[in-house]
């Protein structure tokens, strides 16, 4: 299972209880397209909340970070780390800290 | 038993304000959607238990949220909002071309015969429809396509299409304001719209009537008189009694004419309110007495309605979306502040009273008359 952890605010927009960990059957390849696909596929909601609807680009204030790097400028379509795609680690999906 | 449902928009999420006609007691039900940006939320005139509501984050996007029980549930419907065809340019600040980009919804108007149809205004300006209750969205981009667009610009909240105006005599006429655009209107359902900003004068633009370029903050009618209009624009309070085809100032003995909310009394055609604001650099209330200005005439005199209002050291602002009438036999009167008050006078101004006073800053105010 792929583990996924999501800023609170998305928990909330997407009637999650808690703000813990998501988990997901992603098949292969597990990148981080797909495993927001799959995020995407069971939280409808959360369209266009983490990457524009159409192009897929990550929105400004999102960045995604795994195994201590940041993916964000990463290709969507490279493999993520072995211990994401064997759940060791988690995928993390982070809110800009902005505002003061 | 009659009473009112008042809808408020915050920076920080939604609350919904109920009470029977007297309008002295009042349940707060909220924060709901906590956290985000609430810009708008208003109710179906055919459906009132339908109320659509405009959730925004610079992180997160746009969600439209929808009730079908008077605001007690929400789901969220679509929120892609896709301009049609090539998006083009408009003016950035410093004039260059940039690029139409959608940031979010300002504002929400169900229409007024069809409890599944509703319009969106949205920043960067257009405008969209959806007919099945907010499940998709299509754009009405004969607004984008009249061939002025490359010449719009935003104000400094953004180029935002905040006003929409449905005529209640005529559904295919509608009119909407633009900051900074202008003022337009479609007389054939949103397929085709044209400029009506004859009379408007902006002091900013190099050619100060051009035909657009003017941020009109808000505009106002009375449902028994669709023809006349009246404006509140960055300067100057404007009226047009022939929808808006030649407008004249009626700003009058007003003690400053910048300010963004205008409104018209539900009974009384020529009763209009405004909150004058000291100037488009200092945006606070003028002088710091929080003064609601009254007009029975229709323009040009004025009078202060300042009982139960703060005279003193008071530096609030009340946004273009922030003013709302109920329909009741004693008109009511609400705004809020971006101090998180929201004010009832339900005696048609004469006297006012705070519902509540430390809500997060106030974005919009809609009220929905309850049978």
């Amino acid at each position: 299972m792929i583990r996924v952890v999501l800023p609170a605010p998305l928990y909330r927009m997407a009637g999650i209880e808690g703000a813990g960990e998501l988990a997901f059957d992603v098949a292969a390849p597990v990148t981080q397209r797909t495993v927001l696909d799959a995020v995407e596929a069971r939280y409808p909601m959360l369209r266009g909340a983490i990457r524009d609807h159409d192009t897929k680009k990550r929105r400004p204030f999102i960045r995604f970070y795994a195994c201590e790097d940041d993916l964000s400028f990463a290709e969507l379509d490279d493999p993520l780390p072995a211990e994401v795609v064997d759940g060791r680690e988690p995928y993390l999906v982070i809110g800009a800290i902005a505002g003061g | 038993m009659r009473g009112v449902r008042v809808l408020v928009g915050t920076h920080k999420g939604g609350f919904v304000l109920t009470s029977d006609a007297k309008r002295e007691k009042w349940q707060v039900d909220g924060p709901f959607f906590a956290g985000f940006d609430i810009y708008h939320m208003k109710g179906s005139p055919v459906n009132p238990d339908r109320i659509y509501a405009s959730q925004s984050s610079g992180w997160f996007g746009q969600q439209v949220q929808r009730s079908d029980d008077g605001g007690k549930t929400w789901q969220p419907v679509d929120n892609k909002f896709t301009y049609d065809g090539v998006p083009g340019t408009h003016q950035w600040y410093d004039g260059t071309p940039h690029p139409w980009e959608f940031k979010r919804v300002w504002h929400l108007e169900p229409s007024l015969t069809d409890g599944d149809t509703v319009f969106a205004g949205v920043e960067d300006a257009a405008m969209f429809k959806s007919t099945d209750g907010g499940k998709s969205w299509h754009e009405l981009s004969g607004l984008r396509g009249h061939g002025t667009g490359p010449r719009w610009a935003p104000g400094a909240g953004g180029m935002c299409l905040h006003t929409i105006l449905i005529d209640p005599k005529n559904p295919q006429r509608m009119f909407i304001a633009i900051s900074a655009a202008g003022a337009f209107r479609t007389d054939d359902g949103g397929a085709t719209w044209k400029p009506i900003t004859k009379g408007l004068h902006s002091g900013f633009l190099p050619e100060p009537t051009a035909e657009v370029g003017h941020c009109v903050h808000r505009i106002a009618f009375h449902r028994s008189n669709p023809d006349t209009l009246f404006m509140q624009k960055h300067w100057d309070v404007m009226r047009s009694d022939n929808a808006g085809d030649q407008w004249h100032e009626v700003s009058g003995n007003l003690p400053t004419d910048f300010g963004f909310v205008i409104d018209v009394h539900a009974h009384e055609p020529e009763t209009v309110y405004v909150i004058p604001i000291t100037s488009d650099s200092e945006h606070y209330v003028h002088e710091g007495k929080l003064r609601v200005y009254r007009s029975k005439s229709g323009g040009n005199e004025w009078e202060p309605l300042t009982k139960g209002l703060p005279q003193q050291n008071c530096y609030v602002n009340v946004l273009r979306d922030a003013m709302a009438v109920d329909t009741l036999d004693d008109c009511g009167v609400y705004f809020g502040t971006t101090g998180g008050q929201v004010y009832v006078s339900p005696d048609g101004g004469d006297t006012w009273r705070a519902i509540v006073e430390h809500l997060p800053s106030v974005l919009s105010v809609e009220v929905q008359t309850l049978s």
